[in-house]
């Protein structure tokens, strides 16, 4: 510890740190991981925050502060396999003349994310064939290539030559089933972005499919995981140990991210704000600031970020999240309590 | 290095002799400027041009004329030949215009009729007709006349071709066939060797008539000749005499008259004397008297002497390559003398003996030239046929006279070359030429397979036997063969591959070059006796392995030379050098020879200068201009190594250097070429990527989708990889790649990556990664027999009792054909084939509906199903029916399937994890594979580690880095990149514990590396049997997963459970769970008893039953049946 004689020592002590050395990643001297800590739900409802930072209908970055790890992740892990979402299943191909293969195409539609809300559906059934209105979206795909009646003269462009040579999401057209239309808008269940190519074609091509879309957990396909990723970083701090000038300081802000280390009107550095560093750890490349600084993250500040796919609000993704852990104990206290 | 050049700078500066050169930006623009004149396999193509277009005339011309010597009269004479375009006969003398795609889909040959213009006798008259047919030649693909020749993208694509497919190869009955470039030692060279210690002046002369091998040897001291035609060795001293050289002064001064040469030579004239030969004609009846009878007597030798035939001999066969004209043997005689000289050099020197692996003394036999050898051996044998028919004929009486045309049968010459070429067996009678395993099936697994089966060379040399010599890296190979793209195994070092800039000459013609000689100094040595040609002050002069002459100033001569083929004057392709041990000076114009161009250096400075460099970026000069302003050179091996080859601009010495490397990545080939950074590799595994890239699945051509192939596999989403190389676009491997980039974390996981094994996220695998489809065939043909009846194809049938349509016939449609787009299963008929029981007795007339038929149904085999993509209809070349149906797969990456990176670097599929459980980083990005470090400390694949990182800081950048040999993007500059991107240096990251959710202790190197997909899948290699089918001769469990065979207990095993003591475990598997046999055993005789009765006591009161094995039975009868009685004695167990 003694290497790190610092005059923001106190300040050490409050927070849980894992250093970050030259080549390895290090807990604090005396602290030995949360599965040594007691569990105390006053202490843990005290320290306990979330802060949402930035939130829009794609991507939220929020920090849940102090809590044990293995919550954190359960949450990261809940929101990649678990939330279920609506995705393609089943793909009926009456006509495929394109030159992608039937299973490239279905596996193509599968991953091109819904809108539709998966809270108002429910599973399959396992065994069932037919679908009905409460756990199944009906769709289809019928494009036809065609040669460009209109044809701009002298044009040797794709898009001038044919007609529906590219074939979009947006093409998808939505079949209520049941009660659908009444419960459903059609702007809801659609292809979130209504411009990925799903196949490209010539004339004489064509597609007509039926496609199914159920509900789904993203651990059976990850086409049914509602992010594109959800993630956490632990929040890094940057401490300097002495004072840094000149040159030096010039330095040293170039081995963090722009805005973590500002200098002065002395010309001495100081950190600004750390918590937008990428920990490069780039600092360790330069002998002559090496010393300077002590690269630590709050072992218990989680800045996660969920990107959503599109069908739900990054928000609902993590409180489903925490509604699906929730159910989860639930269920095993009751088998607890039937033993 | 540094140091070197800090050196360098200093003794410019103290000399003042001359500015550092700079370094020439963008030099290696050449290279593509000179594939894009020659392409990858322009070797191949201007061999065959140079055969169809010039070689068969002279073939034709040299056996022009076909006596009869029934009709003294009759002659036919070839005035020449042409090799038309491509077609396919349909019907009788109806073609058509053809396509190879169009070849390839109906198993038909691509190929086009040879004609020629001829003049013959008919009757009395003399008829001359041109365009007659003689053959069918099979084209090679983009030769000068093939369809694809000079066709732009657009058009090569409407002809169902991909533009990036090399050619080079030919389409034998739908079969791509590769003749592989075969490589042997030069012709008509001497070559000094040393044999069972004995030094050997060897020289095996070829011309069109003759292949012979003449060998000069220290036999006892002395120096005699040895010829297969000679029954015995000749003393030196009496060939020499036989030649006429009969002095032996003038032989002395042949070989040298100095104090060595002489003593050494004293004993050969010594027993020349003792054998009384003191004239030509003793001499030749000496020689005469050892020759070897003859088996066949001709007409013509009965009456000759064997003087006379030792002279014929010595003039055609002994060194034939040496023209004797009027049996003057003057040159000759020099001949043998300078052979008689190399060996006495080579006694007192041993570096004078000549090295058989060096490149300079090889030869690479290509296409053409082992065609030409092949269709000349086919068209004398079709002479030979039409003079026998007018032999036959002519005598006869006839009322129309005898025209020779009508017997001209193209299928000979057509069906012999198919075959060669099919085959690969190339059986040349006049030269006793057998050679089997010439031609090869073009591998389409990928496109740089294809590719590299083009470069390919293979040798002579026996594969079975350890020899290291031929194996190992020959320095003369640099720049000419691949030094990393060789096989493992018996065939290392004995396949190589050529290396990109490499291009293989072909003949040209010697008249122009001897005129230049003589004009440029060479005085004829038939006009110069002993003394003046080994005079020290003098050269000999040799043009292809003849002797052309001396000369006095060979300095001059090479300079003439060489300034006229800088100028154009003779072709870029002549080579001249000199050796100095020798005092000789060779000129080569012959095929074969390997050679690369070189930037020519003049007065320390390069004749490149960036003007022309600029002048090519902008289009208005071309390779062929640097050729032709003579700033570029093509040197061979021979004349490589009297040159100082610069291979930077900073290495050039202005008093030594000649020349300057163009870049030095060509010196690699074109699969050792993707390999990024392989100048960081360990050399093996640049070695083991080369044979694994051609097993990588990918794209194989633009018209992938057109073809039906047995077995094809493709990639769904095929990347470009982020780390390219020059080479990579150089051969488009960018525009048909074979492989993805994968996001690589190197740390350990879980145990499962243990021994290389790789572990995979599955939600990558989910998205698309490794997804791979495989293609299959299934065909089959419509016989008709000969008998007037053929084969059918029947609708599906029904069962009697539902009426449905029964199971296996389920995807038939009404044409017995199974429809496009249907899934497969196992054992479902695909073409319900049914074919006539009796093919051979002739159906009695008029009741036609009675031929019976059995089922001969094609069927589809294999576990997993598969969907029927396409099903061509269509005749092939005997016009029967031919039908195809493509089946495909689509294939998901499994644990057991393999994989590699571009580093030799190969391992399977260990364990899928869950995208939750991979670890990820601070950027919440998860890797789609984790590679066990322990993969690199051993096999020092440093270039994986750079490719990594700069894969890394183009996923940044927004571009490709290069990993180029010799060069590519710094690995400081790549840090850089990565720094200024905000990531760690080293290219490490934090990474966070998927399980845990805690920080990882160590920070994880992670990346894209690109990785490929190996054709080795476990859908194809797992099998288990628990029961299933036996041989039928020893009722043993059937071998091998094709049929459906039992895992064998082999002796090893078995040695263990002996050792271990498990009788009762071993009966079991031995025995029992094999070929167990109740077999009756009469106890009185001890024989097998049958049917609990013996045949030889007539009893069955002594019989028992025995269990044995079924092949102990069998043993015992086969025994029987060879009059050996095998008796078991039987004891009751107690």
């Amino acid at each position: 510890m003694s290497k790190y004689n610092i005059s923001a020592m106190s300040k050490l002590e409050e927070k849980p740190r894992v250093f970050l050395e030259e080549f390895r990643v290090k807990n604090a001297p005396n602290d030995y991981g949360f599965a040594d800590e007691k569990w105390s739900f006053k202490k843990f409802t005290k320290k306990f925050r979330i802060i949402i930072v930035r939130m829009n209908d794609f991507e939220m970055e929020f920090d849940l502060i102090g809590i044990q790890p293995a919550f954190a992740n359960a949450f990261r892990r809940l929101m990649l396999s678990e939330v279920p979402s609506m995705a393609i299943e089943k793909v009926a191909i009456r006509n495929n003349t394109s030159i992608i293969q039937d299973e490239v195409l279905a596996h193509r539609l599968g991953l091109i994310p819904l809108k539709a809300d998966p809270r108002l559906f429910e599973y399959r059934a396992k065994d069932s064939t037919e679908g009905t209105e409460f756990d199944t979206l009906e769709f289809s795909l019928k494009v036809k290539c065609t040669n460009n009646k209109t044809q701009i003269k002298d044009s040797y462009r794709p898009e001038d030559l044919y007609e529906n040579h590219c074939v979009y999401s947006s093409q998808i057209k939505w079949h209520p089933i049941g009660n659908q239309a009444s419960v459903h808008k059609e702007i809801d269940v659609g292809p979130v972005h209504g411009d990925i190519l799903i196949s490209k074609m010539r004339p004489g091509h064509e597609l007509d499919l039926h496609l199914v879309a159920v509900k789904g957990i993203g651990s059976d396909h990850a086409k049914f995981s509602p992010v594109a990723t959800a993630s956490y970083r632990l929040l890094p701090e940057i401490i300097l140990t002495r004072e840094v000038t000149g040159s030096d300081a010039k330095l040293l802000q170039t081995c963090f991210s722009p805005g973590v280390i500002d200098i002065d009107s002395n010309g001495r550095a100081f950190v600004k704000d750390a918590r937008y560093d990428v920990c490069s750890r780039n600092v360790y490349k330069y002998d002559e600031i090496k010393d300077a600084v002590v690269l630590s993250r709050i072992r218990d500040h989680f800045i996660f970020t969920v990107e959503s796919v599109g069908a739900m609000s990054p928000d609902v993704i993590f409180s489903e999240a925490v509604k699906i852990l929730r159910d989860k104990c639930k269920c095993l206290l009751e088998e607890l309590n039937t033993l | 290095m540094g140091e070197l050049n800090m050196k360098n700078k200093e003794w410019e500066s103290t000399k003042g002799l001359r500015e550092p050169i700079k370094a020439i930006e963008d030099k290696w623009k050449l290279v593509p400027s000179f594939l894009q004149v020659k392409g990858l396999v322009k070797q191949h193509i201007d061999s065959f041009n140079y055969f169809i277009n010039v070689e068969i005339k002279k073939i034709v011309q040299a056996n022009e004329k076909v006596f009869c010597d029934a009709d003294p009269l009759f002659y036919i004479k070839y005035l020449n030949a042409y090799v038309g375009t491509p077609d396919l006969e349909e019907g009788f003398n109806v073609t058509k215009p053809t396509t190879p795609h169009e070849c390839r889909l109906r198993d038909m040959t691509y190929s086009a009729p040879i004609t020629v213009d001829i003049e013959y006798i008919r009757g009395n008259q003399r008829v001359i007709k041109n365009k007659q047919l003689i053959g069918r030649m099979p084209l090679m693909l983009r030769s000068s006349n093939c369809v694809l020749t000079n066709k732009s993208d657009f058009e090569l694509a409407q002809l169902n071709e991909c533009p990036h497919d090399p050619g080079g190869y030919f389409i034998i009955r739908g079969q791509e066939k590769v003749i592989l470039i075969q490589e042997q030692l030069s012709r008509n060279r001497m070559i000094v060797d040393e044999f069972k210690g004995a030094i050997q002046c060897q020289v095996t002369s070829s011309t069109h008539e003759k292949k012979t091998r003449t060998n000069v040897i220290v036999k006892n001291g002395k120096y005699v000749l040895r010829h297969n035609a000679l029954s015995d060795d000749i003393p030196i001293a009496v060939a020499f005499k036989a030649m006429g050289i009969c002095s032996d002064q003038e032989i002395m001064q042949l070989i040298g008259s100095d104090d060595n040469t002489v003593k050494k030579m004293a004993p050969c004239i010594m027993d020349c004397h003792n054998l009384k030969i003191f004239t030509q004609n003793q001499a030749l009846a000496y020689i005469g008297s050892k020759l070897k009878v003859k088996r066949f007597q001709t007409v013509n030798s009965k009456c000759r002497t064997p003087v006379d035939e030792a002279r014929d001999l010595l003039a055609t066969t002994i060194l034939a390559h040496v023209t004797v004209e009027n049996y003057n043997f003057y040159v000759k005689a020099i001949y043998l003398a300078i052979m008689v000289k190399r060996v006495i050099e080579a006694e007192s020197n041993k570096a004078a003996i000549d090295d058989p692996d060096y490149y300079g003394n090889k030869r690479l036999e290509l296409a053409g030239s082992l065609l030409s050898l092949m269709f000349e051996d086919l068209f004398k044998r079709f002479n030979w046929e039409l003079k026998s028919i007018a032999e036959k004929i002519i005598p006869k009486v006839k009322a129309a006279p005898f025209d020779v045309v009508k017997h001209m049968r193209p299928d000979l010459i057509a069906n012999g070359l198919f075959a060669a070429i099919s085959t690969g067996n190339w059986t040349i009678k006049r030269f006793k030429m057998e050679r089997h395993g010439v031609t090869q099936v073009l591998s389409r697994l990928s496109y740089i397979s294809a590719l590299g089966m083009m470069t390919r060379v293979n040798s002579q040399f026996e594969k079975t036997r350890k020899v290291s010599g031929p194996r190992s890296l020959q320095p003369s190979q640099w720049g000419m063969l691949c030094p990393s793209d060789t096989p493992e195994g018996e065939g290392c070092g004995l396949v190589k591959n050529l290396a990109l800039m490499t291009h293989i000459t072909t003949e040209c013609s010697e008249d122009p070059i001897a005129r230049l000689a003589c004009n440029a100094g060479v005085e004829d040595v038939r006009l110069l006796g002993g003394e003046e040609i080994n005079h020290p002050a003098v050269y000999i002069v040799f043009l292809n392995g003849n002797i052309l002459g001396v000369s006095r100033q060979y300095k001059r001569l090479i300079r003439v030379f060489r300034m006229f083929r800088r100028r154009g004057l003779i072709s870029a392709f002549v080579s001249i050098y000199p050796n100095h041990n020798q005092r000789t000076v060779y000129i080569c114009s012959d095929g074969g020879r390997l050679c690369r161009p070189y930037i020519i250096v003049e007065k320390g400075c390069p004749l490149v200068q960036q003007i022309h460099i600029n002048e090519l970026n902008r289009g208005i000069r071309k390779f062929q201009d640097f050729l032709t302003d003579g700033l570029i050179e093509y040197l061979d091996v021979n004349e490589e190594n009297d040159s100082h080859i610069a291979t930077v601009e900073a290495e050039i010495d202005p008093y030594v250097t000649t020349h300057l490397e163009i870049e030095p990545f060509t010196i690699l080939g074109v699969c050792a070429g993707l390999v990024p950074y392989p100048h960081h590799n360990q050399s093996p595994r640049n070695t083991y990527q080369c044979a694994m890239g051609k097993q990588a699945m990918g794209t194989i051509g633009y018209n992938q989708k057109n073809r039906i192939d047995t077995l094809m596999y493709n990639l769904v989403y095929p990347q470009c990889p982020m780390v390219k190389t020059k080479t990579i676009e150089l051969t488009n491997f960018d525009k048909l790649p074979a492989g993805q980039n994968a996001t690589v974390a190197v740390m350990s996981y879980s145990g499962y990556d243990i021994e290389d094994a790789l572990i995979l996220n599955q939600a990558s695998i989910d998205r698309g990664y490794g997804r791979c489809l495989v293609y299959k065939s299934a065909k089959t043909t419509m016989k008709r027999y000969s008998n007037q009846t053929s084969d059918r194809i029947c609708g599906p049938s029904r069962d009697a009792s539902t009426g449905k349509v029964i199971r296996a016939h389920d995807l038939l449609d009404a044409d017995g054909i199974a429809a496009p787009g249907e899934m497969v299963e196992n054992r479902q008929v695909l073409i319900n084939k049914q074919m006539p029981i009796a093919t051979l007795t002739p159906v009695p007339q008029g009741q036609p509906q009675q031929v019976e038929y059995k089922e001969v149904p094609i069927t589809y085999k294999g576990a997993v199903e598969s969907y029927i993509e396409k099903v061509m209809v269509s005749s092939n070349s005997e016009d029967a029916l031919l039908i195809k149906i493509l089946l495909r797969q689509t294939r998901v990456p499994e644990i057991g399937d393999k994989f590699s990176s571009r580093h030799g670097q190969k391992g399977v599929t260990g364990l899928i994890v869950q995208q939750e459980d991979m670890p990820f980083n601070d950027r919440g990005i998860c890797p789609d594979m984790i590679m066990n470090p322990h993969g690199f400390p051993s096999r020092m694949t440093v270039g994986k580690t750079i490719e990594l990182l700069a894969g890394k800081a183009g996923l940044m950048e927004g571009k490709f880095h290069y990993g180029t040999a010799f060069g590519g993007s710094k690995v400081t500059d790549v840090c850089k990149e990565l720094e200024k991107h905000g990531y760690n240096y080293h290219g490490k990251d934090i990474f966070y514990s998927g399980l845990t959710g805690e920080l990882l202790e160590a920070y994880i190197y992670s990346g894209p590396v690109y990785y490929q997909k190996l054709k080795h899948m476990v859908q194809d290699k797992m099998h288990a049997r628990a029961r299933g089918p036996r041989a039928v001769l020893t009722r043993q469990p059937t071998e091998g997963r094709s049929r459906d065979g039992g895992l064998r207990l082999g002796e090893m095993e078995r040695d263990c459970l002996i050792g271990y003591g498990a009788s009762m475990l071993l009966m079991e598997r031995l025995m029992l769970a094999s070929d167990a046999f109740s077999a009756d055993i009469c106890g009185a005789c001890g024989r097998l008893a049958s049917r609990a009765w013996c045949h030889a006591c007539r009893s069955s009161a002594a019989v028992s039953t025995v269990d044995m094995p079924y092949a102990c039975k069998l043993l015992f009868q086969e025994l029987a049946s060879m009059n050996i009685v095998p008796k078991l004695t039987l004891k009751k167990y107690s």
